[in-house]
């Protein structure tokens, strides 16, 4: 059998090489020196190949147009099974690429392998490294949420603002006007199909000038004989690939990449944020204001990258040994100490998003259908701790109480009212205790259990606390006497389905306190709510689905 | 082929024999950890179908109480159908037979054999395929060309004389 399997490998080998070629591949020679240091570039590697291979995945499922982008991603996140695994891969992904490109860099510069002759196998690193952040900022945009929408307007603002090719940046990402359909597919068309083969063929070069030049050797190496790749070079970069996939791995299980509401161009309260890191670049345009702008935007950036192209040409002294490049070490030092620093003010700098636009989309959100009613209920089923004896959606574990969502379904309001003052006199044996709130409140509670169907039972779970508790200040305030929402209430007043595109919540705020300011002739009385009160009703207003 | 090999490696293979078979072993066992962690979320994502979402169960097709025994109609309705992460509202068609004991049954529209639209063939009493010339009995039985299962129908009910549709089950899953 072995000599079967022999004879094939080498009939094939005559014909295609492709035995010879690996063997070549595998068993290059490589300095002395060579080890843990140099697993960088085969982990970013890898990682892109897992970038390749997640895109096209999540390209089996998802439509690249504004709107079916946004419904297809929430289908891969919801319903697609391991949608979500796939999409926690392509994303942290990216992350992860940032980082390990960055690390690829760092490393480079500080044992100076960039000098001679391999100057050109850095600059085309750089220009990967440029790729790298396209990627990035393309990728953005294509999720089409809030959060991709508004991300994308300041990135192209910025790009606008460059002198003299501004304006032509901004018509090549169609972004002259408002971010639209057009826009959107420049950015997919960049993403999907002019970034993939490019990057692959300046790895191709990238790793052909490595090869052509050897790994970069150190001082001494020249006296001492060479090593192998294969294996121990390549067992080195496994163990560091397996590191970063296993990280990779977990990251994508574990947490949750938060899909905003669709977006909204009308959305005046949404605070954009870029990508963790591009931050450090919008702090730099806090730094420079006003005419000095074009200094954050442009000529720091420019200055940047141009510092990096000409490192190898500028550098040309003689290689030392790692331990004194301390000029390097500097400069790494330095600079990373610069961009923490902008970024950390960044993230402290940015004021909390505010509730209603913090709501993952990607999660259930029936209860967005809920009537304020139902809502308020919810908020009493949880201040009554109703869940201590009961289960709602039946998958957990069994309680002293029945599972709510079959019995709710078998009973009316009166029925309801009644066992909640006296569970005995409806439920001989039980027992529950009588629940403690007025006739409101318990018409509530009632109206949130009779709204439990097999599709939506985990509402009592899933609806987030402000929305439950702004649904009982609304329910307490009786402001369902004049308005309308999701269908119930009076016409005295406007109805309040779609107030986000309308208004902002700090207009709304205002609004509750001092109605005949901000309407002048309304009569809607003020209100005088508490701190947290008026939070929570304002947020939950502007959860309100359009209609 | 060791011969093949440069002589550096030769006295690398020789000198680290253990160590080298130690980096062979994970080199292999993290590389099929990789492999096996990146192939079940890929099978499960391909092959796996989405968990579907609640579909609303009956749609009105109509009055059925001029219907005669023996003259099957085409009654059309609206149904929804979910299609990838669209809910489609879609005019559908169903062939409706009312039964001597008054049971009423709901063809498909569409022939068993490839999917043309068939009719009935009120000299014949038959129902009749124009594309390959496949023949159904009224009951939805194979008389006749190259159909390989009855004609598939709908999950039906009656109320107050209107008849309501349900998901169409395919006759060779439902009872050959």
């Amino acid at each position: 059998m072995k000599k079967r399997i022999d004879e094939f490998i080498e009939a094939l080998d005559h014909r295609t090489g492709l035995h010879t070629g690996l063997r070549k591949f595998l068993y290059e020679e490589i300095p002395q020196s060579s080890g843990w240091h140099q697993i960088f570039g085969s982990v970013a590697l890898f990682l892109i190949m897992i970038q390749f291979f997640t895109g096209i995945m999540l390209a089996f499922n998802y439509a690249p147009t504004p709107g079916e982008a946004y419904n297809s991603l929430r289908y891969i996140l919801t319903e697609v099974t391991a949608g979500r695994v796939m999409r926690g891969l392509h994303h942290w992904g990216a992350s992860m690429i940032i980082v390990i490109v960055v690390l690829h860099m760092v490393q480079v510069f500080i044992w100076g392998a960039y000098k001679k002759p391999r100057e050109g196998t850095w600059v085309v690193g750089v220009i990967l490294l440029l790729l790298t952040f396209a990627y990035g900022l393309t990728g953005y945009l294509l999720p089409w949420d809030n959060r991709a929408y508004w991300g994308t307007v300041v990135a192209t603002q910025i790009g606008a603002t460059v002198p003299f090719a501004g304006p032509y940046v901004s018509r090549l990402l169609a972004s002259t006007g408002d971010i639209g359909v057009v826009t959107f597919a420049r950015f997919y068309g960049l993403h999907v199909l002019l970034l993939p083969p490019a990057t692959m063929l300046l790895i191709g070069l990238h790793v052909f000038l490595v090869r052509r030049h050897g790994v970069a050797p150190a001082p001494g190496d020249e006296v001492k004989p060479k090593k192998s790749f294969y294996p121990e070079q390549v067992f080195k970069d496994t163990v560091a690939v397996f590191v970063a996939f296993a990280i990779l791995f977990t990251l994508a299980i574990m947490v949750r990449v938060p899909l905003e509401r669709l977006a909204d161009p009308t959305d005046t309260s949404y605070i954009p944020r870029p990508e963790w890191y591009f931050l450090f670049l919008f702090q730099m345009l806090k730094v420079f204001e006003g005419p000095l702008e074009v200094v954050g935007t442009v000529i720091l950036p420019t200055v940047a990258i141009l510092a990096l192209v000409v490192t190898p040409f500028v550098d040309r002294s003689k290689v030392v040994k790692v331990r004194q490049r301390l000029l390097a070490m500097g400069i790494v030092v330095l600079v990373g100490l610069g961009w923490g620093g902008m970024t950390l003010a960044a993230i402290k700098g940015t004021p909390p998003q505010t509730a209603a636009s913090s709501i993952d989309f990607s999660g259930p959100t029936q209860w967005m259908q809920l009537k304020p009613a139902e809502l308020s209920g919810i908020h009493y089923y949880r201040e009554e701790n109703c869940t201590a004896c009961h289960n709602v959606t039946g998958t957990e574990t069994a309680k002293a109480g029945p599972n709510l969502l079959n019995t709710a379904r078998r009973h009316d309001q009166a029925w309801m009212l009644l066992h909640f003052k006296s569970p005995q006199a409806t439920s001989p044996g039980s027992a529950m205790q009588p629940v403690n709130l007025t006739g409101p409140q318990l018409n509530d509670l009632a109206a949130a259990m009779l709204s439990l169907t097999p599709d939506n039972g985990d509402v009592i779970t899933t609806t987030p606390a402000f929305v439950a508790d702004g649904a009982a200040v609304y329910q307490k305030n009786f402001c369902f006497a004049c308005h309308m929402v999701n269908g119930v209430g009076g016409k005295t007043g406007p109805a309040l389905n779609g107030l986000s595109g309308r208004r902002t919540e700090a207009w709304t705020a205002e609004h509750f306190a001092n109605p005949q300011k901000m309407s002048p002739g309304t009569s809607m009385p003020p209100y005088k709510l508490s701190q947290i009160d008026m939070q929570n009703i304002v947020s939950y207003l502007f959860t309100l689905p359009d209609k | 082929m060791p011969e093949q090999m440069p002589a550096v490696h030769e006295t690398f293979a020789a000198e680290n024999m253990p160590r080298r078979a130690f980096h062979l072993a994970v080199i292999y066992a993290l590389g099929a950890l990789i492999g096996i962690a990146l192939a079940i979320p890929t099978i499960l994502y391909l092959l796996v179908p989405p968990r579907s979402r609640k579909q609303s169960g009956w749609v009105d097709a109509g009055d059925i109480s001029q219907l005669t025994p023996g003259t099957p109609v085409e009654m059309s309705f609206q149904q929804s159908r979910v299609d990838g992460w669209r809910v489609l509202t879609e005019k559908r068609t169903a062939w409706v037979v009312k039964g001597a004991d008054s049971k009423i049954v709901a063809f498909g529209p569409q022939c068993t054999h490839l999917g043309c639209a068939y009719h009935w063939d009120e000299g014949s009493k038959e129902f009749a395929c124009p594309c390959h010339a496949s023949f159904f009995s009224i009951h939805g039985q194979v008389l006749a060309g190259p159909a390989p299962r009855p004609l598939d129908r709908y999950v039906t009910r009656v109320q107050d004389n209107r008849l309501q549709i349900g998901p169409l089950k395919n006759s060779a899953e439902s009872n050959g």
